[in-house]
């Protein structure tokens, strides 16, 4: 039987060192989700586009970043850019931020081609260029669209940022492995961490929905 | 009888959708002032060929001359050339992320840069217009088909076009809601607009139009002024075509 009042003594007494891996943990999440929703969108754009070559291009791209682990491509921005300088942080972020958008750009094509062809036909036939009509007319709804799957991307992105524990960024997991072995008390850090990113996703979904709810209405 | 400028002029229109050919060598005029309402079966042509003027399609061959002004989809602005062209759809196409002002005010507002103000006021005449004042500030998805189709009207019309084009504006509609949308396309017809529609309502072909045209398999079988067309239908065709529905 875990003793409670351990648990919640080591508790607090690594609330510091948590709360440090938690802002590194948030800023490697934001980061790369950021990136990975403007990668993303460029690639919708490419894989909706009548340009065979930038079709091929999303195609390969999107195939390749979704066919291999996330942890080695992590690795491969590691062992890549870490000898040009490059800290373990940024390594991790853009290799998250690549991962996400390739599977931001499927969720951005999704909502973009769920909208009606007769929306942008309207735009059309009140004299819009197709690039004017895009923003005003179509984007806004498929933003619309593609925000509670950008919320799933989005928690999935938070708890994948805990790979970035094994290039050594102190994030969240790492704080949790190496306190953990130090103290010869993994289950318990384990338990912790575990505590910390339920906590994150729950106030996360919490915060999209109220997105949602906000952009609800004016549907058709 | 006053010439009046021909405002559509279609010479030998082909268009194609792979192998099937949807319009034959069609010819039509369209004057100003004047009313024409294409009916005939589904699948004879009849959007495809509304489509075509407003280069939502492009024609295989043939010429199309808007308000005299040959139009090449290659070597002409069409933005320009729809700005002059409105289109209202069967499905209303309204959009949904805006408020019935914002729909009407978007393009004068985006494409025309009307300053914000001046798009406003116009924007609210031409709801009032179309009787639907009360409801600027009202999402399309509050409002019943007819009044849908009512916003969309008032849409078009705000970029003040020459020429408006009608793609089965009512076919949508439950029935008690025909009426109020043929009643603004009347006003609109006896204010001297310029407009072509498509349509199964014979009742407003007979009324408001000025010349009924009857399509048949991607050609035109026969024209002329209603009574003539309704009352005495010179090819089999369109005999045929009017006894099946009248």
């Amino acid at each position: 039987m875990p003793d409670i009042g351990h648990f919640i003594h080591v508790f607090i007494d690594s609330y510091p060192l948590f709360m440090k891996g938690l802002l590194l943990t948030l800023q490697i999440t934001v980061v790369s989700v950021l990136i990975g929703t403007v990668a993303g969108l460029l690639f919708a754009f490419f894989k909706l586009s009548n340009s065979k070559v930038l079709n091929a291009i999303a195609n390969v791209y999107i195939a390749v970043i979704r066919g291999t682990p996330l942890i080695v491509q992590i690795f491969f921005f590691y062992f890549g850019l870490a000898e040009l300088g490059i800290s373990p942080y940024w390594c991790a972020t853009l290799g998250l931020a690549l991962h996400n958008s390739a599977y931001i750009a499927e969720i951005f094509r999704g909502s973009i081609q769920s909208i009606n062809k007769g929306q942008l036909e309207a735009g059309r036939s009140l004299g819009m260029s197709t690039s004017l009509a895009m923003r005003r007319i179509v984007l806004p709804q498929a933003f619309r669209r593609a925000l509670p799957p950008l919320g799933n991307q989005f928690i999935i992105g938070l708890k994948d940022s805990s790979l970035a524990a094994f290039i050594s960024s102190s994030e969240l997991f790492n704080v949790a492995t190496t306190q953990g072995s130090r103290t010869f008390e993994e289950m318990t850090y384990l338990l912790i961490v575990a505590i910390y990113y339920l906590v994150l996703v729950l106030l996360f979904t919490l915060l999209v929905n109220k997105l949602e709810g906000r952009f609800a209405g004016g549907d058709e | 009888m006053e010439q009046r400028k021909v405002m559509i002029n279609v010479r030998d229109l082909n268009k194609s959708f792979g192998d099937l050919h949807v319009l034959k060598d069609v010819n039509l005029e369209v004057h100003e002032r004047d009313v024409v309402v294409l009916i005939g079966a589904s699948g004879s042509g009849k959007s495809t060929l509304l489509r075509c003027l407003n280069f939502l399609e492009y024609k295989q061959s043939g010429t199309i001359t808007i308000d005299g002004k040959v139009v090449e989809p290659e070597n002409t602005d069409l933005n320009k050339v729809r700005q002059e062209v409105g289109m209202v759809f069967q499905h209303f196409n309204l959009f949904p992320h805006k408020t019935v002002l914002e729909n009407v005010i978007e393009a004068p507002l985006m494409v025309k840069k009307v300053p914000s103000d001046q798009a406003v006021q116009e924007g609210r005449a031409l709801l009032k217009k179309v009787g639907l004042a009360d409801k600027e500030d009202v999402y399309p998805s509050k409002l019943s088909g007819g009044q849908k189709q009512r916003v969309a009207i008032a849409r078009s019309l705000a970029m003040k076009p020459k020429i408006m084009l009608f793609d089965e504006p009512t076919s949508a509609l439950d029935p008690e809601l025909v009426g109020e949308v043929l009643a603004t396309m009347k006003d609109l017809a006896r204010e001297g607009m310029t407009m072509l529609v498509v349509t199964h309502e014979m009742g407003f072909a007979r009324e408001a139009a000025d010349t009924v045209v009857y399509m048949h398999d991607g050609k035109i079988v026969e024209k002329g002024n209603p009574s003539q067309i309704f009352s005495q239908p010179q090819n089999q065709r369109t005999k045929d075509f009017l006894g099946t529905i009248l």
